[in-house]
């Protein structure tokens, strides 16, 4: 009889039933098409961190260069203009070439630090890197005259190249920037290549340049001979060039001090995501003044559409979504309290036929939530078409990992020009493009079917709730 | 056995008190038929609100079989009118989206029916009062007098005690009226039933052994004719 009278009677207001459902539809439909897109904006997120950040790396921890430490390349020009001039007032034109690989990003971390890293609780691998600037120098600085202790401001025609360079720790490339690398042409570098003076060079920048497996790249005045060609999937901007990490140790320089047993950058990975924080914090304790960031710290710097998309999806979605579905839930009681008003007579009949209130509210009940269930599979239905559409509709995304503040390089006269230059190559900023996707989650459908339940028994709870206030003689004596 | 003893019924409406019942004493005998006249809005189907369990006095007690109404727990008081008491109502409140049979079934749920034994003890109801051929059809799809049948039938099914009919022809023509109150007195002569039927019509009322006048909540119950058997 249940089932009977609930058919019947979603057959008799049909078009009610209609409008309830599709307003339901339409809520969890929004719903569905929002938090699939919230996803996929994340899983682009996690894909943009990943190839920024590295695969099985959780934290890196860096320190911010000390004051003055920008000024090496200046130190450098300094040196060889001051070999040039021997104490007098004035200056002959000079020959500049400086080649310099140097640490100019962050302050150095120690080989003992890093060991202090290692012991931390639920660390299961840290590994040290070195982010370096390769940069060279050539071209004359004019003849001037100069008066003791005196700057002057010199027109020299000086060109500059320079390019990033990263030493990898090639026994632990599992973490670090080599991770997500992959190998295009010639051979991914080995715990063998340890010593040697091997390379890979990025596939953009070996485009670029037109270098090629088994030619040749200088590196802070060392040949190295590039072993292969890589490849960072979502078109990061990794590194130029890839060294071993002892090569770049005994190459790179911090100012005029060698990088010997130093990293400026320790990848960590954790046992599990939720010991991340604790290690954070731990980390932070054991080295004071580190940087340490996670990939949520470094999805807070991520700028440009991505995260105006996730912007969008995370709050004007969710609001919007919020909003339809409580004005769904609103409709739908709403429309159900009237319907309920309409057959007062008719369930005050049969509560004069002996039926107890709660068979009745469960009468109302069912036929709410009849209506919630197919309004959610229409919603469903609806996510999903949604969900397609953002996949076939939404233009590529762009995500930006703010740029280095490694700045200002050179102070001096000769040195400016100089910094300028270095500025431009170590102020670089990492932009990926990804395309967006919105995937329909079974935890979406499941939240969908939690929303069509709740949609039925909020409105079916206000139906059956004024059905069972109901005295049997008010509803008879009502006038239809 | 109904036994009523100073019930008194007064309603809120507005600020004022309306005092629909003023102290009513009656008896009614089992398989008795009581026709309670009276004009409109002096309570009629008041008192018969309170018979059925669907109302509570402000004061006063009415016993059916020794159980006092008036104190009982909702849920007893529901279980009362699902065995004991029969409802028929002058617009016959049937269910619009059930046809005949099921609702008469409808009458069955709360004692706990099912199936096959539901539909046969409807079908056999509806076939007491005329209607074996309309089973399927909706109360849409019938006459005034084949819907009032179908509640006859509703009320009927469950064999309770007590039938109780408000207005039950007032909708009717006279040839259906007529129709209807012979098959009401057939039922409750062959099933024993005690009738209280509300009615503003006298050639209805006539009908029965006891009529009784309610007027301005005071019911005055004349003697039993001797023409009609209890």
């Amino acid at each position: 009889m249940f089932l009977t009278y609930l058919r019947r009677e979603l057959r008799r207001r049909m078009r009610q039933a209609i409008v309830i459902a599709l307003g339901l539809a339409l809520g969890i439909g929004l719903v569905i098409t929002v938090t699939a897109a919230s996803n996929g904006v994340k899983n682009s997120q996690t894909d943009v961190l990943h190839s920024l950040f590295g695969v099985g790396t959780d934290i890196t921890v860096t320190k911010p260069p000390a004051s003055g430490q920008t000024q090496s390349i200046g130190i450098g020009i300094r040196q060889q203009v001051k070999s040039e001039v021997k104490g007098g007032s004035s200056v002959s034109a000079v020959n500049v070439n400086v080649n310099q690989l140097l640490n100019s990003q962050y302050s150095t971390l120690t080989s003992a630090q890093l060991a202090q890293v290692t012991r931390i609780h639920n660390v299961t691998a840290a590994v040290g890197g070195l982010a370096l600037v390769d940069g060279t120098v050539t071209g004359t600085i004019p003849a001037a005259s100069l008066g003791k202790g005196q700057g002057k401001s010199i027109n020299s025609n000086l060109t500059e190249n320079s390019f990033t360079v990263d030493g990898v720790d090639l026994t632990h490339a599992q973490s670090g920037p080599l991770s997500t690398a992959k190998i295009t042409s010639g051979t991914m570098l080995t715990a063998a290549d340890t010593n040697a003076d091997d390379a890979l060079v990025d596939s953009g920048y070996a485009a670029q340049n037109r270098l090629h497996v088994g030619g040749t790249v200088d590196v802070g005045g060392t040949t190295f001979k590039i072993m292969g060609i890589a490849s960072v999937p979502q078109s990061g901007s990794p590194p130029n060039v890839y060294i071993p990490l002892a090569k770049a140790q005994a190459l790179g320089k911090t100012g005029s001090t060698a990088l010997t047993n130093e990293v400026n950058t320790i990848y960590v990975t954790a046992a599990s995501a939720s010991d991340i924080s604790a290690i954070q914090s731990s980390i932070s304790q054991a080295l004071p003044g580190v940087t340490v960031t996670d990939q949520n710290n470094l999805a807070s710097e991520v700028t440009g559409s991505i995260s105006s998309a996730s912007t969008l999806a995370n709050d004007l979605g969710k609001w919007l979504s919020v909003a339809v579905l409580i004005a769904a839930f609103l409709v739908a009681s709403l429309l159900t309290i009237a319907a309920v008003a309409r057959r007062v007579r008719e369930f005050g009949t049969l509560k004069a036929l002996g039926w107890r209130s709660r068979r009745i509210i469960a009468q109302v009940m069912g036929e709410s939530m009849v209506i919630g269930i197919v309004g959610g599979a229409a919603g469903v239905g609806l996510g999903f078409a949604g969900a397609a559409l953002i996949g076939m509709l939404a233009p590529p995304l762009s995500a930006t990992v703010g740029a280095n503040d490694a700045a200002s390089i050179a102070s001096g006269s000769a040195g400016n020009q100089l910094g300028n230059a270095f500025k431009a190559v170590t102020d670089t900023a990492h932009t990926v493009s990804v395309k967006l996707t919105a995937p329909v989650t079974i935890d979406i459908v499941l939240l969908a079917v939690v929303l069509a339940v709740a949609g039925g028994l909020i409105a079916g709870s206000f139906g059956g709730w004024r059905a069972a206030r109901l005295r049997p003689a008010a509803a008879l004596a009502r006038v239809e | 056995m109904y036994e009523l003893s100073g019930v008194v019924k007064d309603y809120k409406k507005g600020r004022t008190i309306v005092h629909a019942l003023r102290r009513v004493d009656m008896v009614i005998e089992d398989g008795e038929w009581l026709a309670i006249q009276g004009p409109t809005g002096h309570g009629k189907s008041t008192l018969l609100q309170i018979l059925g369990g669907l109302d509570r006095p402000t004061s006063g007690t009415v016993e059916l079989d020794g159980m006092n109404l008036t104190r009982m727990r909702e849920t007893a008081l529901t279980k009362v009118r699902s065995r004991m008491i029969g409802f028929i109502f002058q617009t016959f409140n049937l269910i619009p989206t059930l046809n005949a049979l099921e609702n008469v079934e409808v009458a069955l749920v709360p004692l706990g029916v099912h199936g096959a034994e539901r539909r046969e003890r409807a079908e056999q109801a509806l076939a007491s009062v005329g209607l074996g051929d309309r089973l399927r059809h909706l109360p849409s799809e019938l006459s005034g007098g084949q819907q009032q049948r179908v509640a006859i039938a509703r009320a009927l099914v469950k064999e309770p005690k007590v039938l109780l009919a408000d207005e039950p022809t007032g909708n009717l023509d006279e040839g259906t009226r007529d129709e209807i109150v012979g098959l009401l007195d057939k039922l409750r002569r062959e099933r024993g039933l005690t009738l209280v039927l509300v009615t503003h019509d006298s050639t209805v009322a006539a009908r029965a052994r006891r009529i009784g006048q309610m007027r301005d909540g005071l019911l005055t119950v004349g003697q039993a004719t001797s023409n009609h058997p209890a």
